[in-house]
């Protein structure tokens, strides 16, 4: 809410966090190429890392706007990363990468603190997107997110113990159904006569939702998957 | 696990029977082997215990020696002998022992030294029988070739750890004494006069000893070999799955990089290939969603699949809830389909959103796509897939069909149907009450069968 505003000329400070240096080396290239609102790149890749310790570092030193999370690394992966800055650099961003599409893998970084999740096939224009969305501190949710919160959050058959976190509203709901159907912000606020901004409200509650609610199915499958 | 012979027939070995047995099955085993009827086996162990008690020695003999049958199949309920004959049985042998003292009642050395044989027979097999799931596992270790051996490794390596080894020791500690007792009885027997109580006492002090010394001697032999068989088993569930993984990347992963390098011209078909390789490794990592035959989401998935494969499409699939297959499930999977073909054939895009839903009794589809778009009116003269294919079939089905499209900015297909089954709660939603559906109930198609 606060970066878009003052610094809009200087570009986003975006960090990479993959073992993979070609995947790397794709995503600087095509992120620096993507022409920004003004018309010039927008997007400045500061630095990136391959390992764990490597990102730890970079990130404490560089405190980027945002980095870009891959979930699966040898030495513990996006969580590992997660956990280590998240208490100590509040003010960064995190939009996880990943190729997976396992509800453990989503769910876990989402609870970790990332505000987002895209998958690796994501086209440039989306990345570049969805790192804008994320350093403005909207939630960015892929279909298959939206649709495992969906689940998650499906008929509420037992009483839930906070209903402000454990329940989506009708409206949120709505959102995530259009989302999984492939609807962009701007297609669901004029499918739903609200403004963008109402729609990324409604996004980040369910972000805040999923990360901070205890109910049943989120902790079973943090349970399973010892996550939290 | 009744392995047949190469010849056809079943591969014949000498086992115990407990599931048909009186004392211990070693009758009905002989019996199953010779093809002959327990009963006559058994009264013949029986008869031979007028020799001095020989039929016993016998008996424990075979009982120490043979291993047990391996159950047959799974869940085959045990067969029970008839209570009655194996009273008579008992009765019999409680007979021959009584009369055989009732015609020799001078106190006989012949049978007292038998009885002791079987005493000592008996430790030995306690102490026999502690190893044989050991000797078991060995033998399956060294017989890969066995099909199925991978699998009852895997099995044997997950839950055959020592179920107790409290009770193993007890026994093997039982059996030892059992066999010691046997013994010195025997030396008490054959050197008369000369063991007396205290001698034997000092005997049996030297005998437990020597037993403890050779115990403490063997343990780290025992032990090493212990040890180096769970490794040699851990090593060879590790090559197992090695081998798995080296077929799939070499079956499958390495065929397709070959494949997309010689088609690296055209970007639709190495799209396609990876797309396909991409679902089959999903699918071999995170394990098959359910048959596509009986849970919705796995019938979407596969259409879903099909789509991509023949087109180079990418769908986009997302599905919240599950529901059984039907009738009605697969008109909608069928509709679903063919939007998904239109899609692919019209749309121009090279990406298509799938999303399906099932609230309740409500089940929702939506495609999709960005692409070109066309006018309603035109629909019924030429898209005939749309009139028939998509809203036909779901009004046939009692369904809905909704299409909204504009020229130049994409396509949405809409299909809802009421299921008639119960939606499963997801998995989610845990194990809550669920309705159940009455078989024969019009309407109901192939669910009462299921």
């Amino acid at each position: 809410m606060t970066g878009s505003t003052g610094e809009a000329s200087a570009p986003l400070r975006v960090y990479l966090v993959d073992d993979h240096a070609m995947f790397r080396a794709g995503v600087r290239a095509e992120l620096r190429a993507q022409p920004g609102a003004a018309g010039s790149p927008d997007i400045d890749v500061v630095g990136e890392a391959g390992t764990v310790a490597e990102a730890i570092a970079g990130i404490t030193a560089l405190r980027p706007d945002v980095v870009l999370l891959d979930v699966h690394m040898p030495d513990g992966g996006g969580r590992a990363v997660l956990d280590a800055v998240r208490r100590t650099l509040p003010e960064v961003r995190f939009l996880a990468l990943s190729v997976s599409d396992a509800a453990e893998d989503v769910i876990g970084l989402i609870r970790g603190g990332a505000r987002g999740y895209v998958t690796k096939t994501i086209s440039p224009e989306q990345l570049a997107d969805a790192v804008r969305r994320v350093a403005d501190d909207d939630a960015v949710f892929s279909p298959r997110l939206a649709g495992f919160v969906l689940d998650a959050f499906a008929r509420p058959d037992v009483p839930v113990a906070d209903p402000e976190l454990d329940q989506l509203t009708n409206r949120e709901r709505e959102v995530l159904r259009l989302l999984a159907r492939g609807y962009a912000y701007k297609e669901i606020a004029k499918e739903l006569y609200i403004s963008i901004k109402t729609v990324e409200t409604h996004v980040s509650n369910v972000l805040r939702k999923l990360q901070v609610s205890n109910r049943y199915e989120l902790s079973r499958w943090a349970a399973d998957r010892r996550l939290v | 696990m009744n392995r047949p012979s190469p010849a056809g027939r079943p591969f014949r070995r000498l086992y115990r029977d407990r599931d048909d047995r009186v004392v211990a099955g070693v009758a009905a085993g002989i019996a199953e082997h010779l093809r002959v009827s327990p009963l006559v086996v058994r009264v013949i162990f029986i008869g031979l215990l007028f020799g001095s008690g020989f039929g016993a020695l016998l008996y424990v003999a075979f009982w120490a020696v043979l291993p047990v049958r391996p159950p047959a199949g799974e869940g085959e309920p045990p067969r029970r002998s008839n209570g009655l004959q194996r009273a008579a049985l008992v009765a019999l042998a409680l007979g021959a022992v009584a009369l055989q003292f009732q015609l020799r009642p001078s106190f006989s050395v012949d049978s007292a030294l038998v009885a002791l044989a079987v005493v000592v027979a008996l430790g030995a097999g306690v102490i026999w029988h502690q190893t044989d799931p050991l000797r078991r596992r060995a033998a399956a270790t060294a017989d890969p070739s066995v099909s199925g051996a991978a699998e009852r490794l895997r099995v044997a390596a997950l839950v055959e750890e020592p179920p107790d080894r409290r009770w193993f020791l007890l026994r093997v500690a039982g059996g030892g004494l059992l066999i010691i007792v046997g013994i010195v009885g025997i030396l008490g027997f054959l050197a008369p006069g000369r063991i007396t109580l205290s001698t034997m006492a000092v005997g049996l002090l030297f005998a437990l000893i020597a037993l403890v010394g050779l115990v403490l001697a063997m343990a780290p032999i025992l032990w090493r070999i212990m040890g180096q068989l769970r490794e040699e088993r851990v090593a060879r569930i590790r090559e197992q799955e090695r081998a798995e993984v080296a077929a799939i990347v070499h079956d499958q992963v390495l065929h397709t990089l070959a494949l997309i390098q010689r088609s690296a011209t055209d970007p639709s078909s190495v799209m396609r290939l990876a797309r396909g390789q991409e679902r089959s490794l999903r699918g071999w990592l995170y394990g098959p969603v359910g048959s596509p035959n009986e849970r919705f989401a796995a019938a979407l998935e596969q259409v879903a699949a099909e789509v991509e494969n023949a087109y180079g499409l990418n769908v986009e699939t997302v599905v919240v809830g599950d529901a059984g297959h039907d009738e009605r499930v697969a008109a909608v999977v069928a509709a679903t389909r063919e939007a998904l073909v239109n899609a692919a054939r019209h749309a121009g895009v090279s990406t298509v959103s799938l999303y399906a839903e099932v609230e309740g009794d409500a089940l929702t589809v939506f495609v999709r796509d960005r692409g070109a778009g066309f006018e309603m009116s035109t629909i019924d003269s030429d898209r005939h897939g749309i009139s028939g294919s998509i809203i036909g079939r779901m009004q046939r089905h009692g369904g809905v069909a909704r299409i909204r499209s504009t020229p130049g900015e994409g396509t949405e297909v809409e299909l809802s149907i009421r299921l008639v089954t119960p939606a499963v709660p997801g998995e989610a939603a845990g194990a809550g009450p669920q309705t159940v559906t009455v078989p024969g109930e019009p309407g109901l198609g192939n669910t009462g069968r299921q």
